[in-house]
């Protein structure tokens, strides 16, 4: 399968087979994303897939730089969504792409989608955005976990995670944790909302238990993956393990 | 926010030099910001690649030689989208003059060059301050070749356009690199209506050049020095 980009692609990238699938997990904060990834990626690992995670910030190039400029309050958010399409951009080309071309599967920590929302409800050109991340290449499957507001706040209130960014404190939208939480988030499931058919996204529901919440991510994988109910994949990791697909 | 395509309404004036190097625009700016100063005027400088937030990442992926021609473009839209928020538009709302060595047009070749695609580049900076003034320097690949040799033991990595594949020898890479640069320049002085200065002109006779079209501006936009404004 040849790599699709939105818009005109990864310069030194732009001709290339993609042997494995990229997965992407959308979401708001503190619904579950890194506890979901974590088990797709033990049970496809199972099924003798090989397997590499990624998410926002973790690129060689920019993962030091970046975190230090979140930290204070001086950097603008414009400047922070092309500090973080620098950050994609190192990932894409030095580890998800060539992955991909190996075989692999890639689970996505968030996607340009949390980009999208976050510096969009702060503002910023919604087609320049898109514009700016126009290199990305389209995953072959972006799951959103939907979930109501009161239900993610019962979650980051028990995680302990009403942070300053959780919270979009810098927004000045209430004086108070909580509140700001509320408000700032509902404009953020909003903004992903109306995203979900813009790009093809498949929400699934983030209610109930963690384990009823993988089996609908599961079901969608296996889809894309073209697997029965209880098939596992007999050869190695290593190989190209989804050949044929296309 | 006015964009790169229509003028700017902020009370200062940006004025910006741009060439390759060795084309002698460092020195024209510095002649011109020593006379501005001495005529009275509140100036501000910036230079490309120079935001305390995102140079050392630059360095880093330099140092490293991990960029790639995307990453390359990316983290210098980076520097100057955090530059111009930072040191370019307060000083133009506080009604200064603002000198920058180099602008958007420095990306819009290097990248393109490095094969990034010439709309993409485009589209990434449209949120840039349209200068008042913006000067290129024009000069036969020789002379800027030879200046720069002139003044430097040795040629970096990515100055030389080693990550291009076009010659294993710095300096040969170094000439095509500089070579294809000044051609993608040229499409930009029109496309775009930059003032030529020809480089390889003797120093004052470029000066005089310079002065009398900042002046000329400078009327146009009814702009005062700082000393005789409270006079």
């Amino acid at each position: 399968m040849k790599a699709h980009y939105f818009g005109a692609g990864i310069p030194t990238l732009r001709n290339v087979d993609l042997q494995g699938r990229l997965i992407v997990l959308e979401g708001p904060d503190c619904v579950g994303r890194s506890t979901q990834i974590r088990l797709l990626q033990e049970w496809l690992e199972n099924l003798g897939y090989g397997v590499v995670t990624t998410s926002l910030c973790r690129s060689e190039l920019t993962e030091i730089g970046l975190t230090k400029a979140k930290r204070g309050h001086e950097i603008g958010r414009r400047t922070l969504a092309l500090f973080y399409a620098t950050d994609l951009a190192d990932r894409l080309e030095r580890a998800i792409v060539p992955a991909l071309q190996g075989g692999f599967i890639v689970l996505a920590d968030r996607y340009i989608y949390t980009i999208f929302a976050r510096y969009g409800v702060r503002g910023l050109s919604a087609q320049w955005l898109r514009k700016a991340y126009s290199f990305a290449l389209v995953p072959h499957l972006t799951l959103y976990l939907e979930v109501d507001l009161d239900v993610l706040a019962e979650r980051a209130l028990k995680a302990e995670k009403l942070g300053f960014w959780e919270c979009g404190m810098d927004m000045n939208l209430a004086d108070n944790l909580y509140d700001s939480f509320m408000r700032y988030q509902k404009r953020m499931i909003r903004a992903f909302a109306k995203m979900t058919k813009e790009f093809e996204m498949t929400k699934v529901s983030a209610h109930g238990s963690v384990m009823t919440v993988q089996q609908r991510l599961r079901r969608r994988v296996r889809t894309l993956l073209d697997l029965k109910e209880t098939e596992a994949v007999i050869s190695a990791p290593e190989g190209p393990v989804v050949e044929g697909m296309d | 926010m006015s964009g790169l395509r229509s003028p700017h309404d902020y009370p200062g004036m940006l004025i910006v030099v741009e060439g390759v190097d060795g084309s002698g625009k460092s020195t024209q700016l510095d002649l011109m910001r020593s006379w501005l100063i001495q005529e009275g005027y509140d100036l501000f400088f910036t230079e490309w690649n120079s935001s305390k937030l995102v140079k050392k990442t630059t360095k880093l992926g330099k140092t490293k030689q991990i960029l790639t021609p995307l990453t390359f473009a990316l983290i210098h839209a980076t520097d100057f989208s955090d530059r111009l928020e930072r040191a370019i538009i307060p000083p133009l709302q506080a009604g200064m003059i603002v000198l920058a060595d180099r602008y958007v047009w420095t990306a819009f070749s290097r990248d393109v060059v490095r094969g990034v695609d010439p709309e993409y580049v485009r589209d990434l900076y449209s949120f840039a301050v349209q200068p008042d003034l913006a000067f290129y320097f024009r000069v036969p690949l020789q002379t800027a070749v030879q200046r720069i040799f002139r003044g430097r033991a040795g040629l970096k990595y990515y100055e030389a356009g080693m990550d291009l594949g076009l010659s294993r020898d710095p300096a040969e890479s170094f000439l095509k690199f500089q070579a294809r640069i000044m051609e993608e320049y040229d499409k930009l002085v029109n496309e775009y209506g930059l003032v030529v200065v020809h480089g390889d002109h003797p120093i004052e006779k470029q000066q005089r050049r310079i002065r009398k079209v900042v002046l000329e501006k400078i009327k146009e936009k009814k702009m005062r020095p700082a000393g005789r404004k409270k006079a």
